[in-house]
Formats: structure tokens, C-alpha cells, sequence
């Protein structure tokens, strides 16, 4: 069968886990299983910026070794609370191989705490949930949607991740749907 | 969205990389190239949307890809990246013609927006594009051309009686076109796979515009050596065009009625009977009412020949249509002459509007003609619009603009001079080019001295 991995980068929450794992296979139909953690690699931190560079991250996902071929962990999503970033962009809420097999999400901006307020833990849920969908989608090859609701729309901060759904739109369904199909 | 095409000029690989992949998640296609020189060589072989380039690279830095690329494609959004953002640099990114510029590493948010900025900027240029060129439609036909409700009558008229076989009277001064209004008619006529045959009374003497007109048998006078078709013959069903009618003799004139009230003549010294199955259109500059009264012209012919009449207005009575017939020869002599001009500088467009173009549509076409032979870049400036005479358009608008320097009387003398000069004291040319007539004219020259100097 096949099944989507999601794999702890570091320390990461067993709730929030679970959380993505059930809306992920909500959405996508495809059982989440959560895999063993994995350490960041400290090659990814960058000291000026107190961030990590995603595609570090994301190329230590990639060499991993992973069972291959086979339907298991098809697309394979790394989770992790450290701050991302890359060369060009000041931070990212996450970071997908379109159309590939690996992705990354990033939960440090989704908490309220890193915006110095209360935090929430029903928000931070809901915004991991659709961060995860949204870098699955780019996985199965979508890219991003100009509908604000759609799960897929480009939402560089909190308040548009907020007022997105966790589902794709009528019009991008029936494109995922295929991409679901020949994946 | 999908058909936009990214093009990233960085030497750093991940820097290449990591741009990319985010941009390609945002549904564009982005190719990345690892140099300056090579952004300018993708730039030559294939349309972009937009290129980012980074300022500093080895070879060809940022700096100058734009201005190589700017010669090639003038018109493609360039978005300046770097590192090390200064004002400085921004401001002289900005100068040489990149339209945005960004900082290393910059929020997602903003870069996407000034890419969207770009393609919403995009969008719009096509659109105005789209409708400038079906408005350009609408204004134009069978290369007549004009959006003045005047220009709309003439070809609303023209495609009305294309197809009858009326005699028509087209008149309006020197160079407004009347032998493009009769050409139109042609064409949107059934006539139109026929000879369009155009004769200018004004130009064949009298003497041969009888056997120029209706041709000769072999022997019909000294040097007939053989026979020949004459011009109303060779026209066959087609179209007849008789160009400044006002300047038939009486004679000619009355053998063009009996032609006119008959449909058939003879050629000269011959006896069989030719018909005439052309349609005659005739236009004049001149008021051939007038020369009725004076008895210059035949008022039997002038109401044969004035079925449908059509007057064309000169272009200083519908200067709307200025815009549109200088844009229309800027692109023909532009084309001609192998420039990029693609349009006027508003200081230039704006004297083009003031200037009054005594020689109309013609003396516009000549000045834009010119202009393109001089002008370099991509628009006309004011330096380079000259008009007939050699006065430049700049001159007159100076002249109109000056209160304390130049008298009024100062200013006609010396546009009257330079006329003149250019024209070889040609007084019928002058006069048309003028606006006055001939008697005005000869007076002014008597005034100035200027017949004196030519006798001399």
C-alpha cells in the first residue's frame, strides 16, 4: 500500500504528529505513518542567520537510505521546530521537491510563541496541518493556486495560512486527483 | 501564470538552486544560468518574461547584463539580486533600466510580489496593446486613416458607393489624400482585380492629353507609328482617376463631357467607337464652383462629374488624426529604413499637434519620414522633426511661443522666405504650402524683394 512518511527532525511534538499524520491521510487518502526521528544535521546551521538551511535538510532526507523501489513512504515529509531558511529567502514555512519524493515543514513560525504571544495550541495544529498538506501537494506536483481558501494558495504569513483551508479547491482537486493516480 | 518564463543569472549555485525551486513552486518555468554572459545569450534565442540577475558575478557582472540586455530586448522586466545592497547600487540598477531590485536574502513575500507586479504590468501592456491594435482597426481602412468623425463619414461613404458606378467629385487642399480616398474606393469595389489608371490633368500638356487619354491609330499624326491604346482603354471595367481636374483646359474639357454623356470615343485619327467602361472618379484642390462662375470650368461637366461628391478636410481641421497617421508612417519608414523607432516623444508628438501642416497629410508624411532618417533609439525627439521648407516644427513652436523677441510680421516673413528658398520660388507650390493664395503671395515676395532677387 502506498503510505506517506513523516519523519521527526530533531525534538518534534508526538501531538502535532499525530495531528498532520490524521489530516494528511484525511486529505490525501494515503495512510501517514510517523517514522523514526532523525537528527538535524548541524551542517545546516547557519550562526549569522540562528537558522538552518532547508535544503541542507532536505539533502540529508534525500541520502538517507529508504526502502527502494516499493509503495511504502512513497513521499516522505521531515518535520521539524527549527527555523528554516534559504540562501535567498529570510525564512520558509517549509520547502518541497516538486514533484519528488521528499519535503519539509518547518513548525518554528507556526507557533504563536515565536511572535512573542500566548501559545495556541489549536492554531499551531491547524497551521501544521495545512503547511503539511501544502508541501505534500508541491510532492504530488502541485503548485500554488491563486484561490485564497485553497490549501495550495501561497501564503508567506500567518494571517493567510490562517484563512486558508486545510482542503484543496474545486479546481485543483481534479488536477491532484490525477497526480494521486500515476503516483 | 504558467506560460511566465523566469530567467536567473547567479554564479552561486545554491543561490541558482534554491531561487529556482521556489519559484517553479509558484508554477512558473525558471531556467538558471551560472553566468552574465550567458543570461545575455538566453536573452538573444528566447522570449523571457522576466530575468533576475544577480549583481555580483565574475565576468559580465549584473550592471552590465542590463545594459546588454536592455539593447536587445528593451522591454524585458529585469529584477536586480544582491548580497550587498546599497543605495548607490540600487539608484545606478535602477539607471540603467532594471525594473526592481532586491536584497539578499529577501522575504518570500516580497519577491513574489514584485514578480507578480511585473506579470500584472505585463498583462496591461498586452492588454493596451490588444486594444490599441483593434482601435487602430476601427481607424483604419484601405489605408485610409483617422479617427475624426470626419475621417469615419468619408470611409463609411466610401464602402456605401464602392460599388455603384456614380461619377465622383473627391476635393480638399494639396495632400490630404484624395488619391488614397479614390484608391480606397477601388478597392472595396467589385472593380477592384482591375487597372486602376490615374492620370494628373495638371501634369500632360494639352497637346498630348488627347492622344494620351484616348490613343491613336497608326498614322493619325507625325510619329503615330503604330496604334495605341489610350489611358481611358487601358482602364478597362476598372477604375478612372482624373487628378487635379481643375486644371483641364476648356478644350479637353469639353471632350471629356461628350466621353462622360456617351461612355465611348474614338482614338485620335481613328473611326470605330471605344466604350468606356470605367468608372471615373476626378478630385480637385481647387474650388471648381468658383471656377464654374468664372467661367473657367464647364457647369455641364462639373454636374457630371459631381454625382457623389466627397470633401476631405485638412488635417488641421481634424488634428485627432494626427496621432494615428504619424504613428502610421513612423512604423513605414521605420520599417523602410530598418531603425526600432516605435513611437514620439510627447514634446514631439505635442508639436506635431500645433504645427497647422499647410501641405497635410503629404507634409506630415514627409516630416515623419525624415525624422526617421535621423532619429535614433526607440522614440522620435523634437530634434528631429523638420517640415517643408527646412523650418523646423521646433522653430515654429518657438516662433508661436515667443512674445517679446519676434514680431508676428517678422515671423511670417521668415517662414514665407524659407518656403520660398526651399521651393524654388514655385508660387503655385508655395501658395498651396502656405494656405494663401497665389495674389497674397506675389505681393508678400514684392514686399520682401524676393521676385527682384530672382530676376536678378
Amino acid at each position: 500500500m502506498r503510505t506517506i512518511g513523516l519523519v521527526p527532525m530533531g525534538k518534534v511534538p508526538e501531538n502535532v504528529l499525530r495531528w498532520v499524520a490524521r489530516e494528511v491521510e484525511r486529505v490525501y487518502g494515503w495512510p501517514a505513518v510517523i517514522m523514526a526521528c532523525r537528527e538535524v544535521p548541524s551542517a545546516a546551521f547557519v550562526e549569522k542567520r540562528n537558522q538552518y538551511y532547508s535544503h541542507v535538510l532536505l539533502r540529508d532526507l534525500t541520502e538517507a537510505s529508504w526502502p527502494e523501489p516499493g509503495v511504502r513512504y512513497r513521499k516522505v515529509l521531515g518535520v521539524t521546530e527549527e527555523d528554516l531558511a534559504t540562501p535567498v529567502l529570510t525564512f520558509v514555512f517549509g520547502e518541497a521537491q516538486l514533484d519528488g519524493r521528499f519535503g519539509l515543514l518547518s513548525l518554528a513560525r507556526l507557533g504563536e510563541g515565536f511572535y512573542g504571544r500566548p501559545e495556541n495550541e489549536g492554531l499551531l495544529l491547524a497551521r501544521a496541518a495545512k503547511e503539511a498538506v501544502h508541501e505534500l501537494g508541491h510532492m504530488f506536483g502541485m503548485v500554488h493556486c491563486t484561490f485564497e481558501r485553497c490549501v495550495m494558495y501561497f501564503s508567506p504569513n500567518l494571517r493567510d495560512v490562517d484563512d486558508k483551508d486545510v482542503d484543496f479547491c474545486s479546481a485543483c482537486w481534479p488536477i491532484l486527483s490525477k497526480w494521486l493516480e500515476v503516483s | 501564470m504558467a506560460h511566465t518564463r523566469i530567467l536567473i543569472a547567479d554564479d552561486e549555485e545554491v543561490m541558482r538552486d534554491s531561487l529556482s525551486d521556489w519559484l517553479r513552486e509558484d508554477g512558473y518555468d525558471v531556467i538558471a544560468v551560472a553566468s552574465g554572459a550567458e543570461a545575455v545569450e538566453k536573452v538573444k534565442s528566447e522570449p523571457w518574461s522576466v530575468l533576475m540577475v544577480d549583481l555580483k558575478m565574475p565576468g559580465m557582472d549584473g550592471m552590465e547584463v542590463v545594459r546588454q540586455v536592455k539593447k536587445i530586448s528593451p522591454e524585458l522586466p529585469i529584477i536586480m539580486v544582491t548580497a550587498y545592497a546599497t543605495v548607490d547600487t540600487a539608484v545606478q540598477a535602477m539607471k540603467e533600466g532594471a525594473y526592481d531590485y532586491i536584497a539578499k536574502p529577501f522575504d518570500p513575500e516580497q519577491v513574489g510580489l514584485a514578480i507578480r507586479k511585473i506579470i500584472a504590468h505585463q498583462e496591461v501592456l498586452e492588454e493596451n496593446v490588444a486594444l490599441r491594435q483593434a482601435l487602430r482597426k476601427q481607424h483604419e481602412f484601405q489605408n485610409l486613416i483617422g479617427k475624426s468623425r470626419k475621417m469615419h463619414e468619408i470611409m463609411e461613404t466610401v464602402q456605401t458607393i464602392a460599388d455603384s458606378t456614380a461619377n465622383i467629385l473627391i476635393s480638399g487642399e494639396s495632400g490630404t489624400g484624395k488619391e488614397v480616398v479614390a484608391r480606397a474606393i477601388h478597392r472595396s469595389s467589385l472593380r477592384r482585380e482591375k487597372p486602376f489608371m490615374a492620370v494628373s490633368c495638371a501634369a500632360i500638356p494639352e497637346t498630348l492629353l488627347e492622344s494620351e487619354l484616348f490613343g491613336y491609330e497608326k498614322g493619325a499624326f507625325t510619329g503615330a507609328t503604330a496604334q495605341k491604346r489610350g489611358r481611358l482603354e487601358q482602364a478597362e471595367d476598372g477604375t478612372f482617376f482624373f487628378d487635379e481636374i481643375g486644371e483641364m483646359s476648356l478644350k479637353s474639357q469639353v471632350d471629356l463631357l461628350r466621353v462622360l454623356q456617351e461612355r465611348e470615343f474614338r482614338r485620335v485619327g481613328g473611326e470605330a467607337l471605344v466604350r468606356l467602361e470605367a468608372r471615373v472618379i476626378s478630385a480637385t484642390n481647387k474650388n471648381l464652383k468658383k471656377l464654374v462662375q468664372e467661367g473657367k470650368f464647364r457647369e455641364d461637366l462639373y454636374y457630371r462629374l459631381n454625382v457623389i461628391p466627397i470633401h476631405i478636410p485638412p488635417l488641421r481641421e481634424r488634428k485627432e488624426d494626427i496621432p494615428l497617421l504619424a504613428l502610421h508612417f513612423l512604423k513605414k519608414y521605420a520599417v523602410e529604413n530598418g531603425k526600432h523607432l516605435n513611437d514620439f516623444s510627447p514634446e514631439a508628438m505635442e508639436l506635431l499637434l500645433k504645427y497647422d501642416w499647410p501641405g497635410n497629410v503629404r507634409e506630415l508624411e514627409n516630416a515623419v519620414e525624415r525624422a526617421v532618417i535621423v532619429a535614433a533609439g526607440s522614440l522620435v525627439h523634437l530634434e528631429n522633426l523638420t517640415v517643408e521648407g527646412g523650418v523646423t516644427v521646433r522653430g515654429v513652436s518657438e516662433i508661436t511661443s515667443i512674445s517679446g523677441s519676434a514680431t508676428l510680421e517678422e515671423v511670417e516673413k521668415a517662414h514665407i522666405l524659407k518656403v520660398l528658398k526651399a521651393n524654388d520660388l514655385n508660387v503655385k507650390k508655395c501658395s498651396d504650402i502656405l494656405g494663401i493664395d497665389r495674389t497674397t503671395l506675389y505681393k508678400r515676395m514684392k514686399e520682401y524683394g524676393v521676385a527682384k532677387e530672382k530676376e536678378q
